[in-house]
């Protein structure tokens, strides 16, 4: 089995979906012969041709849009945001028309929007976004976030091949950080709509999902470690829909949980699985459902700035800690 | 007018490469809008329409004239139509039935009574309804049209906006996009002189919207909207065009907003007099049987019996649908997704 970086995995899965359905195609800004911003699509042009590797203008709307209507027409668009930053350039088409159309008038839209996101690497306040809360309270979009090389191939080629629009968002501070051997026989399809348990515990749940699932290891690790802790954490792979059912199946076993997201805190998404587990698990709380999120503030630069703002490891240890003894 | 004899070889030829037979059934299709659309205005005010009610009256002739320069039957050419190019759908093969189902918020309706007026689709047909985001269906269509380029395929889109959409971002990045692209799309530009209560003046500082194709590489024309034929041959141009690979094509139509925005928009932000002269002098339906009579295209006896069909068919329609029911309130919660198949019920709605 060869180590594949979560991109060379999420390229993979691209590949190998334009390989087995020639309805596949891809458009976005410089993903033809330049491969584009982050190399994802790099060979894609020379192997597959302009046609299907197709650059753009710099319109985000324009990009989605045309890929609903190729969609409507029985191809599978993947459209690039260079960065995902720009998906909110988009947004009037992704969640008017995109969205609506199974709903309003019964379209098939079988489209996926990807893009870079995320931050803990200097990008400053328009390179590090994470635009999940805009997104997860449309109904008729469905979201993934990516963790693992494994689940970047398996998302990748789930998304492709889903009937509805799926925004699949990929963590760039993930890109070559983080390596996994992946069987190359074997075709990798991770279900979209189910969470994965990344490691199991019996004190305290952290629910996470992208970048934090790597931070909540960490704490988890540094907890056994120094404190003989036992956290499970589970990644949810998907936000959009959300597998309440895993959620709730890690609130019944520790009875106590923190939520842990890069994004923002007001209007985050910690808010909405905290309405969820009180919804559904509240006779199974031992103590108050807790968050660890970035502060309420846009994404500064420097490192210090940006160190300060997004959640870090010792801040899911701290919180962690304080609810075990609650 | 007085009545002449039947089409004699007298008569001059008739324009555009269409037959006498064509040029009735386009006749009907004018008719068919006008009457279908009286229908529904009778039916607002019974309160069986229920939304807004918005009338193409003046702008049939654009409508009709462009949608029958389009390919129809098996893989049809496929337009987007605007709330005012009813008559654009009907040619392309949508029932009357439909419409009037769509507007009364039918189960039966093409959306079972999720949206409304001409918002509904059928691609088989060759047409893809709007959303109320003016110019978002040029990106839309650029797609549909860049789907035919991909797979080689000669077929055409063609995409609606009016003189405010031409405003917009969306019809802007859609038009660059699709003219880089060099997909087969024709865009039906209207210049109906009013977007709700703005007139071009305060909408856009250039004289013509073809114009703004310029700017984009995109060759443009500007035709007398209200002239039936005149549509007809300009879109039939610039549809044969498209389809041998020409690119994008623009088409600027002069054209007139007889009513207000909505029924409910009485119009006081209009000279009275300017109504008055579209009506009088410029029906586009008007112009045209006119044309067809003093051409001996067409006997007026003729037209009459095309008229006192179309008006059977409205009834017929009308009486088939007018009783249906709404749908259920349960059936809102389904098909948001392929799946799951329907969102969940909110758990006090079973106490």
């Amino acid at each position: 089995m060869a180590e594949v970086t979560y991109l060379e995995a999420l390229r993979q899965g691209l590949w190998e979906e334009m390989e087995r359905d020639p309805n596949v195609f891809i458009l976005g800004e410089d993903v033809g012969a330049y491969g584009g911003a982050f190399k994802v699509t790099e060979g894609f042009a020379k192997q597959f041709g302009e046609g299907r590797v197709i650059d753009t203008p710099i319109s985000e709307a324009a990009i989605v849009g045309a890929a609903a209507g190729a969609a409507h027409m029985g191809m599978r668009p993947v459209a690039e945001m260079q960065f995902i930053d720009f998906i909110s350039c988009a947004y009037d088409m992704l969640t008017n028309y995109v969205a609506t159309a199974r709903y309003r008038a019964g379209l098939a839209t079988p489209m996926v929007v990807r893009g870079p996101c995320g931050g803990y690497v200097r990008g400053g306040p328009f390179h590090s976004q994470n635009p999940e809360a805009a997104f997860f309270h449309t109904p008729g979009l469905k979201i993934v976030y990516p963790a693992t090389a494994r689940d970047a191939k398996g998302l990748i080629k789930a998304s492709i091949r889903d009937e509805d629009p799926v925004i699949y968002l990929e963590h760039k501070w993930l890109y070559r950080r983080i390596k996994e051997s992946l069987p190359e026989q074997e075709e990798i399809l991770t279900p979209i709509g189910e969470a994965r348990l990344a490691r199991e515990g019996k004190d305290l749940s952290i629910v996470t999902y992208g970048a934090t699932v790597w931070k909540a290891l960490e704490a988890a690790d540094q907890l056994a470690k120094d404190e003989a802790l036992s956290v499970e954490v589970l990644d949810l792979r998907t936000l959009l829909p959300m597998d309440d059912a895993a959620i709730m199946r890690t609130v019944q076993k520790t009875n106590k949980v923190l939520i842990v997201h890069e994004d923002t805190r007001t209007g985050g998404l910690a808010g909405e699985i905290a309405a969820r587990i009180n919804e559904q698990a509240f006779a199974w709380l031992d103590g108050p459902i807790m968050r660890v999120t970035a502060h309420d503030v846009p994404l500064p630069y420097a490192p210090t700035l940006e160190d300060f703002v997004l959640p870090q490891t010792e801040d899911i240890v701290k919180a962690a800690r304080w609810l075990a003894a609650y | 007018m007085p009545s002449r004899a039947a089409p004699t070889t007298q008569s001059p030829p008739i324009p555009a490469g269409l037959t006498r037979d064509q040029l009735l059934e386009i006749y009907r299709y004018l008719r068919l809008t006008r009457t279908l659309e009286e229908r529904l205005t009778a039916l607002y005010r019974q309160s069986k329409v229920i939304g807004g009610l918005f009338r193409s009256l003046g702008q049939e002739g654009e409508s009709v004239g462009s949608a029958y320069a389009l390919a129809r039957g098996p893989n049809p050419d496929i337009l987007s139509p605007l709330i005012r190019n009813l008559g654009s759908m009907l040619v392309m093969g949508a029932e009357p039935l439909a419409i009037l189902r769509q507007y009364m918020a039918k189960a039966e309706s093409p959306t079972r009574g999720r949206e409304l007026n001409v918002h509904f689709n059928d691609l088989e047909k060759g047409y893809l309804g709007q959303i109320s985001h003016l110019g978002d269906m040029v990106p839309v269509m650029a797609g549909i049209a860049l789907s035919f380029k991909l797979r080689g395929e000669p077929r055409v889109g063609l995409v609606y906006v009016g003189d405010g959409a031409t405003s917009t971002g969306t019809f802007h990045e859609g038009l660059n996009f699709a003219a880089v692209q060099k997909v087969p799309l024709v865009v039906i530009a209207e210049y109906n002189r009013w977007a709700y209560s703005t007139p071009p003046e305060k909408q856009f500082a250039v004289k013509d919207l073809a114009e703004k194709a310029k700017g984009y590489g995109i060759p443009a024309v500007t035709v007398d909207g209200n002239d039936v034929l005149a549509v007809y041959g300009a879109t039939k141009l610039a549809v044969e065009r498209a389809r041998r690979g020409h690119g994008v094509q623009f088409i600027e139509v002069k054209t007139y907003r007889r009513k207000g925005h909505a029924e409910h928009d009485d119009q006081h932000y209009v000279p009275k007099d300017e109504l008055d002269w579209w009506a009088k002098e410029n029906d586009p339906v008007d112009r045209y049987v006119t044309q067809l009579v003093r051409s001996e295209w067409a006997e007026e006896r003729e037209l009459k019996a095309i008229d006192d069909r179309v008006k059977v068919e409205i009834d017929q329609a009308t009486d088939a649908c007018i009783d249906e029911p709404l749908p259920s309130g349960e059936s809102a919660l389904g098909g948001v997704y392929a799946d799951p198949r329907a969102a969940p019920r909110h758990w006090y709605r079973s106490l």
